[in-house]
């Protein structure tokens, strides 16, 4: 079997990509948050389809109409979320969708079970198959959606970020799995950040970047410097409008703050004017930071200063009160009303200001609303259509607004042009320099690199819950923060 | 008509309009001022609850123990009124406002402290609190004789040509009205409905707005406890029944969106009123009253799908705007 399977999509997220995958040989596709390659996975699996390109298997194109289509043409996934279903049992789980039947079309429970069994004794665990999920840890979880991956008879294996749940025996556990399908002559596309485990267990690499593929080779021949030089690419610092502004006084100051599960034992201090990037990868709990300091959760332990002055921020209305604001990474599902005015929503955060004496006051609320869309040039025919009627742009201005509008000393942006294109980025940009430049203080959290170097004064990398450091200006440059969020020290 | 079609309220308000020159032609003097008159009186306790129901559905919830609060408040005024006949009116008033502001404030409470989806919630104290309103009751009936006059009388009293009844609706849509456009509660529970994470994020307590929505819806099906028995001069347990349905077809007929968020004062009494000529004109085109259950749930189905096309359309406008290159952004 020659095995070759190729792949040229085309969809925004993917520009004109075409990787190859060898039976009995690993590939490891790497790439920053948000460079395709979650997006490139939904292909394969057949979630998405693509506007133009094509899926050969064995040098016959395929195509991929639905998830089954992809699992017929022996293509199956192991995601980074595990789908499963925590009442049903471990057997059940295996073969949803795919079960043995009997003669009568009924379930073949002996079938299922038996069958179950012997995938994961393949996978060397004794997981009972009759067990419901729920009695489970989580990576023996990850087992389990790996022996369904497995359940059907499948010849290319997608693993997205398989280790993110394990401990260092159990990945272990999971490369000899990985080296058995190897040698059963199956290709495996292997997603990680992971620059270790991928030279440890990968033959070939892809490197995607902004939905391209910017390179790929061999790993043996490539020296990870390399590959981090790919991942971040180009030098972008001057593209960015950074205005140089007068870092003033300490503004708000973190200490050991502590959450549950998210992250644990932050500090640092922000002053007015500066520019604080947060970078980290995905789950590294930079958002859940984020919002425990806007009192949407509550941190276990740590203090809080704003402005000299010790602060208990129990809920988001305190925080607002105090002058913090955050503008969240979904703006539709954070950020705005959509049924609501454009101005009513301007001026929810707001409102203690525009009312009086309890009475809302709709003259007020559209003037206040006027000031911020004259400030950041929003379009739209009048300030009360809904603002599910305006473009993606035109309601990131509105989320901005609002905030603006509070009147706050410290701003919280999360990923603040995520999913707007080029032209609305330098914009968004421009705007946050102008803020720093009036003396805001303001936290960038991003998984863009170029945005991260380009705007922020400090850099806080997170990993796993934890500060991996804190960075100056001076310091920065894409390798030091990527090895920082990768602990590729 | 695009803009006709757009604005549900003007569109009811023809609809509405029609229904009645139609019915006119089949039955003599039914366009005439003093039925319409009598067919809003008739329609008045559906309007105080259907602006109690809308409320709640605002904020993403639904209220579907209203009927029975109704039940129960309206069987222990009534029935205080038959042992007490000394207390006056006003306080008993006060009382069915104050039971039924309380019953609501417990579904607000479980909705809010407790997390329990509303619909169960709801369902569950509606269970409850016609079950109390037997334990009350005994099973037994309060009549006409049993209570006194102004008990009666003060609600189909004339003034100024309309019944005090009448009087009382029209006085709760206004302040409906001011309490949802024009007070900071109003604002919060439009928005969390229409988006309660962006509400959260923006300071407001959703739990805390959900709890008061419970506790409006309440008060007023507690004052239209007093309201029905009085109109209809009888107390049992079966009052009412199922009535709470007809306070959610009146707001989902109105534009009211049961996603929450969307929806104004005059399109539940517009709903309310809708469903009132209809109940008003089958018996007297003489389509039989088996006929009728039957006609009010089609045109409730045809509302929902006439709704559901209206936010689709929405949708698909807002796709062509993301379209469309952007001048600037």
């Amino acid at each position: 079997m020659r095995g070759i399977s190729q792949i040229f999509p085309g969809v925004k997220a993917l520009d004109g990509v075409s990787i190859q995958l060898f039976p009995g040989q690993v590939t490891a596709l790497i790439g920053e948050n948000g460079a395709g390659k979650s997006t490139l996975v939904k292909i394969l699996t057949g979630i998405y389809r693509p506007n133009e390109g094509e899926i050969l298997i064995d040098g016959k194109p395929a195509a991929f109409h639905s998830a089954q289509a992809a699992i017929d043409a022996g293509v199956t996934a192991i995601h980074q979320e595990t789908v499963l279903f925590d009442e049903l049992s471990v057997g059940e789980n295996i073969f949803l969708g795919h079960a043995p039947r009997t003669r009568f079309g009924t379930l073949d429970w002996r079938q299922i079970n038996l069958r179950s069994g012997d995938l994961l004794r393949a996978l060397e665990s004794e997981i009972d198959p009759t067990i419901r999920l729920k009695d489970l840890s989580i990576a023996q979880r990850h087992l389990v959606a790996i022996a369904r991956a497995l359940s059907v008879d499948a010849r290319i294996v997608i693993m997205d970020e398989p280790t993110a749940a394990l401990s260092r025996k159990e990945i272990d556990d999971l490369f000899r799995i990985v080296n058995n399908l190897k040698r059963q002559g199956k290709a495996i596309l292997f997603i990680s950040h992971k620059f270790d485990e991928v030279y440890e267990i990968a033959e070939n690499f892809v490197v995607f970047r902004d939905g391209r593929a910017v390179g790929k080779g061999r790993l043996k021949e490539t020296a990870q410097d390399e590959i981090v030089r790919l991942m971040v690419g180009r030098d972008v610092k001057d593209v960015f409008p950074k205005v140089k502004v007068e870092i003033g006084a300490p503004v708000l100051a973190v200490e050991g703050y502590s959450h549950p599960t998210e992250f644990r034992d932050i500090s640092f201090e922000l002053r007015r004017g500066e520019i604080l990037g947060i970078y980290g990868l995905i789950g590294a709990g930079r958002s859940e930071l984020c919002q425990a300091l806007f009192g949407i959760t509550r941190p276990s332990s740590g203090r809080l200063t704003l402005e000299g002055e010790p602060l208990d921020i129990r809920s988001s209305s305190d925080a607002i009160r105090a002058g913090i604001v955050y503008v969240p990474e979904e703006r539709g599902r954070h950020g705005l009303a959509l049924p609501m005015p454009i101005f009513q929503n301007m001026s929810l955060p707001s409102l203690s200001r525009t009312s009086r004496s309890g009475f809302l006051k709709a003259a007020n609320e559209l003037a206040l609303a006027r000031k911020y869309a004259e400030r950041l040039d929003l379009r739209a025919a009048a300030l009360s259509v809904p603002v599910g009627t305006l473009s993606g742009g035109n309601q990131q201005k509105v989320v901005i607004g609002k905030w603006l509008a509070t009147q706050p000393k410290v701003i919280i942006l999360d990923e603040p042009t995520k999913g707007i294109d080029i032209g609305s980025k330098a914009a968004v940009h421009g705007f946050i320099s102008e803020l720093a430049a009036e003396g805001l203080s303001i936290i960038m959290v991003s998984s863009e690199l170029p945005e991260i170097l380009g705007m922020s004064d400090r850099v806080m990398v997170m990993r796993e819950g934890l500060a991996a450091g804190i960075f100056d200006r001076e310091r920065l440059s894409a390798e030091v923060l990527v090895r920082a969020a990768t602990g590729n020290a | 008509m695009t803009n006709l079609l757009k604005n549900r309220e003007l569109l009811l308000i023809v609809i509405i309009g029609l229904m009645v020159i139609g019915f006119a032609t089949r039955a003599q003097g039914f366009a005439s001022p003093g039925n319409l008159a009598n067919i809003f009186n008739d329609t008045s306790i559906l309007i105080i609850l259907a602006l109690g129901q809308m409320t709640v559905i605002l904020t993403k919830s639904i209220d579907l123990s209203v009927a029975a609060n109704l039940s129960f408040t309206g069987m222990a005024v009534a029935m205080t009124n038959a042992a007490f006949p000394d207390v006056p009116l006003a306080l008993l008033i006060v009382m069915a406002v104050g039971i039924g502001a309380f019953l609501g404030a417990i579904n607000g409470f479980l909705v809010w402290a407790l997390q329990i989806p509303p619909i169960v919630v709801t369902l569950g104290t509606l269970t409850i609190y016609r079950g109390m309103a037997f334990v009350l009751s005994g099973g037994g009936w309060v009549n006409a004789h049993q209570m006194t006059a102004p008990f009666l009388n003060i609600p189909r009293t004339q003034l100024l040509g309309l019944p005090v009844l009448s009087w009382i609706a029209i006085t709760i849509v206004l302040g409906a009205w001011f309490v949802l456009t024009r007070l900071p509660f109003g604002r919060s529970a439009y928005a969390s409905g229409g988006n309660p994470t962006a509400a959260v994020y923006a300071g407001i307590d959703i739990g805390w707005t959900r709890f008061i929505a419970f506790m409006l819806s309440g008060a007023l099906a507690g004052l239209c406890g007093y309201l029905w028995v009085s109109r209809y001069a009888v107390a049992y347990v079966d009052i009412a029944v199922g009535f709470e349905l007809d306070t959610v077809a009146a707001c989902v007929i109105g534009g009211i969106s049961i996603a929450g968020g969307i929806g104004s004062v005059a399109g539940a009494v517009l709903g309310a009123l809708f469903l009132g000529v209809i109940k008003n004109a089958l018996p007297v085109i003489g389509i039989s009253p088996f006929a009728q259950m039957a006609i009010s749930g089609i045109v409730i189905v045809l509302a929902v799908v006439f709704n559901a096309r209206a936010e689709r359309k929405a949708g698909r406008i807002i796709l062509r705007d993301r379209a469309a290159p952007e001048v600037s952004a």
